[in-house]
């Protein structure tokens, strides 16, 4: 079926200039890849015809494996292949010891206390798994769209926090892949059902996949898709469903050992298979006799029920207050849309349609709708402008907030605050002639620190001695429209700008992420010189693309004949010297052009403002200024 | 670039304590959807610079707008009043504060009854009402009258808080 079809209006892109983008999925238990061709977005399948990767990555002596070939040998070589690696994303060691037993890896700690997990080649952080399973997807877009890709579009749970959002960019960055945007999987999934029914009102997006559930209300209306609040748990998903099956079944084999990682993997993979199983089939028989476990007998649908009835009941919890969250009332939600694999489980839809009071709908597959939504966002963002009117505003997740006296968190901006977002917060010194202050940056909800995430520590430094309590130090909190955060702070009293220094609390840092460009396989055979030649060239083109653009737009417009003239003669002159192979040069002339046209960009700004109040093109209200 | 505009002339709304939500709403939407960063995913720098400040600031202008204390803060920030943050307040006014806070903590206490709350919430959002009809009326003849009905404003939102706080602890949300 195609998903979508989008229709393209008159001043349609070339064909020739088309983009190609990319919308990926990249799920804790499977990842797809989906672009829009010919008008429609559909996912894209390997050579086998397969379309769904499992998210899972081998290493071996020989090399990396990843997908149903990795999967395939999950069991037999726990240790060294790596599953639901997602789960670890931003994640610091302490987190991941206290997931416990749930973990076959050996870990260890890199410098800046992100774990490492060590395998036959080596050791390998989260972010680098990711990055493989990026990589072969990307791959796979290239040979089926015939060139590389201009730009993708990553999903992440809504509820992720800042830490993993982080992680998943670096990922991007690892794979050599330019990422247009961070998108919520539920916003994806609105995107390609609310398009595709082309109605307006409040859905509710319940998705629940392996390792993660999200719950997301959006308002769409005059094209725009409103998130009004989200919800969820990072941690809670069919894996907890597979995890109650392997748990029943070693009450039932009265196996009291503590159980080795082999087994474990072993057992979770049959859990799994049956609950599947008890997806269409009342009953499942179980012969189950492996590394000393031995259980023969039946799990009916009844007994399942009841294993996951409170993992279920979480979930609705969960509903609950995003509805509140929301500040709608249940009755204004018009449509219910499940998405993820583990809502094909029957309990988990009829406990969805009791709560919301209707049945809820999966006419779209639910494994591929996030990944087709993602990719109608990425043609749009890379510059294909299939539909103009088509806007996303999105929300941050989790609360931001500071460490205040007393191991307590302060909130700065709360959560469901829409963004991008700014806040500024007022500390002072408590010591005289005090000089520095200790910051320490929180995500969450509780109250205190201990339970809250800790995104990053800084001092801030250079603070003038004063008397206590007279500097005025304000803190800004700044998130982008991908919900990531950066924090700055200046001393207002005398207008000092205080040094600050931010040290992200699991990240990677940039020399990180460049040794490992380098070390990878791909990059240390490219002479530099030649990459960064080749950076310069894609960053300059991108500016002159985007000024001719803009100027064959609005040029006539806003702008004397002279300065157009002006412009145009700078676009060919960067032109002239991209075709040279001095990227020094390229990126001096690219910077120079970018500032040449800062006030023809800032005109079109407020071109733009003036036409969202008047309803009316940019010529007309020129007109009449 | 004209970001000295105040909230209420980013959206072209009079300059009053009554908004029009729907219509706020609607230019929330134009707005965004000419300055929002993802309309220039493909632009240079400095408009994407732009398009984030623009967008961050409509976000900003919306949420003060939207509700009705922020909303009075902001409009006493025009006229030059900048709050204190421990003001004095009316010794009768603070006696009902007592009084209610009291009256929420009995319903903590007791078997947490939904009922008494919804009615307690309710009596909450009475006097908030009023509160605020009297609040538009001070705006424009005695602004210190209106700055101190906004300190109750602050006061009797800090409680409806905790009455909401309450609520969802009793739902178990
Ligand atoms: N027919 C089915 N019945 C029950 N659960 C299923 C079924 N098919 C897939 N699942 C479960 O869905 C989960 C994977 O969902 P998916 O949406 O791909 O996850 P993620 O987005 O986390 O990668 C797994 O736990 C899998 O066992
Ligand atoms: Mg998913």
């Amino acid at each position: 079926m195609a998903l979508l079809q989008i229709t393209e209006p008159g001043q349609a892109v070339d064909p020739h200039q088309r983009k190609r983008a990319a919308g990926i999925d990249l799920g804790t238990t499977n990842s797809l890849i989906a672009s829009v061709r010919a008008g429609v977005a559909e996912t894209l399948a390997d050579e086998q015809g397969r379309h769904m990767l499992p998210s899972v990555v081998r290493y071996t002596s020989s090399g990396i494996v990843v997908g149903d070939e990795a999967l395939a040998e999950a069991v037999n070589d726990s240790m060294n292949t790596v599953v639901s690696v997602k789960r670890l994303m931003g994640r610091g060691l302490k987190d991941i010891t206290t997931l416990g037993d749930q973990l076959p890896y050996r870990f260890s700690a890199s410098e800046s206390g992100m774990p490492r997990i060590e395998t036959v080649s080596g050791n390998v952080t989260p972010v680098e798994v990711s990055a493989e399973i990026l990589r072969s997807l990307v791959d796979r877009a290239s040979a089926t769209l015939a060139g590389d890709l201009d730009g993708v579009v990553i999903t992440v749970p809504a509820y992720f926090d800042d830490a993993q959002r982080q992680a998943t960019k670096d990922a991007a960055r690892l794979a050599g892949v330019n990422i247009l945007r961070l998108l919520n999987e539920p916003t994806a999934a609105a995107i390609a059902y609310g398009l595709d029914s082309g109605g307006e009102g409040v859905i509710a997006i319940y998705d629940l996949g392996g390792g993660t559930f999200d719950i997301s209300l959006l308002r769409l209306r005059k094209g725009v898709f409103e998130v009004l609040a989200t919800g969820g748990n990072s941690a809670l998903g069919g894996d907890d469903f597979d995890r109650a099956i392997a748990a029943w079944i070693v009450e039932q084999s009265g196996y009291a050992k503590p159980l080795a990682s082999e087994q474990l993997r072993g057992l979770l993979m049959a859990s799994r298979s049956i609950k599947e199983g008890l997806t269409d089939n009342p009953r499942i028989d179980i012969d189950f006799d492996r590394d000393g476990v031995q259980f023969k007998g039946t799990l009916d649908r009844a007994t399942f029920d009841d294993l996951v009835a409170p993992l279920i009941d979480a979930s609705i919890k969960a509903c609950l207050r995003a509805v509140r969250d929301a500040g709608i009332e249940l009755g204004e939600i018009h449509n219910v849309v499940l998405v993820g694999g583990s809502t094909r489980v029957p309990q988990v839809i009829d406990k969805v349609a009791e709560y919301f009071g209707k049945a809820p709908l999966n006419t779209v597959d639910p494994d591929k709708v996030v990944a087709v939504g993602a990719a109608v966002q990425a043609n749009v963002l890379v510059g294909n402008k299939p539909d103009d009117e088509m806007l996303l505003l999105d929300v941050l997740p989790l609360s931001l907030g500071l460490e205040t006296v007393g191991g307590l968190a302060e909130k700065v901006i709360s959560r469901n605050t829409a963004i991008p977002a700014v806040r500024a917060q007022e500390f002072t010194t408590y010591k005289d002639g005090q000089t520095a202050m200790l910051i320490h940056v929180l995500q969450g909800e509780r109250e205190l620190v201990t339970d809250c995430r800790s995104l990053a520590r800084f001092e801030l430094t250079g603070i003038p001695p004063m008397v206590a309590g007279a500097a005025k130090i304000e803190v800004m909190f700044n998130v982008d429209a991908d919900g990531l955060l950066s924090v700055s702070a200046r001393e207002t009293s005398t207008g000092t700008q205080a040094g600050i220094e931010v040290k992200p609390s699991y990240g990677l840092t940039d020399e990180e992420i460049t040794s490992m460009l380098q070390a990878s396989f791909e990059h240390a055979t490219k002479d530099a010189d030649q990459r960064s030649l080749m950076e310069a060239r894609v960053e300059s083109g991108r500016v002159i693309e985007a000024l001719g653009n803009a100027l064959a737009e609005d040029g006539v417009a806003l702008l004397k004949k002279s300065d157009i003239q002006a412009l145009q003669q700078a676009i060919e002159e960067l032109g002239r010297v991209s075709e040279g192979e001095d990227h020094l040069a390229i990126s001096e002339g690219t910077e120079l052009l970018g500032r040449a046209s800062e006030e023809f960009a800032s005109l079109r700004m407020d071109a733009a403002v003036r036409k969202a109040l008047a309803g009316r093109n940019i010529a007309e209200v020129d007109k009449e200024v | 670039m004209n970001f000295n505009k105040n909230y209420f002339e980013i959206f072209d709304l009079p300059v009053d304590y009554a908004v029009d939500l729907k219509l706020l709403d609607d230019r929330f939407l134009d707005l965004q959807k000419q300055v929002h960063p993802d309309r220039f995913a493909a632009g240079t720098d400095h408009e994407k610079r732009l398009a984030m400040q623009w967008a961050t600031l409509v976000n900003t202008a919306n949420e003060t707008l939207r509700a009705s204390l922020p909303r009075a803060i902001y409009l006493l920030g025009l006229r030059g009043v900048e709050l204190e943050t421990n003001p004095t307040l009316p010794p009768g006014f603070l006696m009902e504060q007592i009084d209610l806070r009291e009256q929420l903590e009995s319903i903590e206490e007791g078997d947490g009854n939904l009922e008494e709350l919804d009615s307690f919430r309710r009596k909450m959002q009475q006097e908030i009402n009023e509160v605020q009809a009297e609040f538009k009326e001070a705006l424009d003849e005695d602004i210190d009258k209106a700055e101190r009905l906004v300190y109750q404003l602050q006061f009797l939102s800090k409680l409806m808080t905790s009455a909401n706080r309450l609520e969802e602890k009793l739902l178990d949300y």
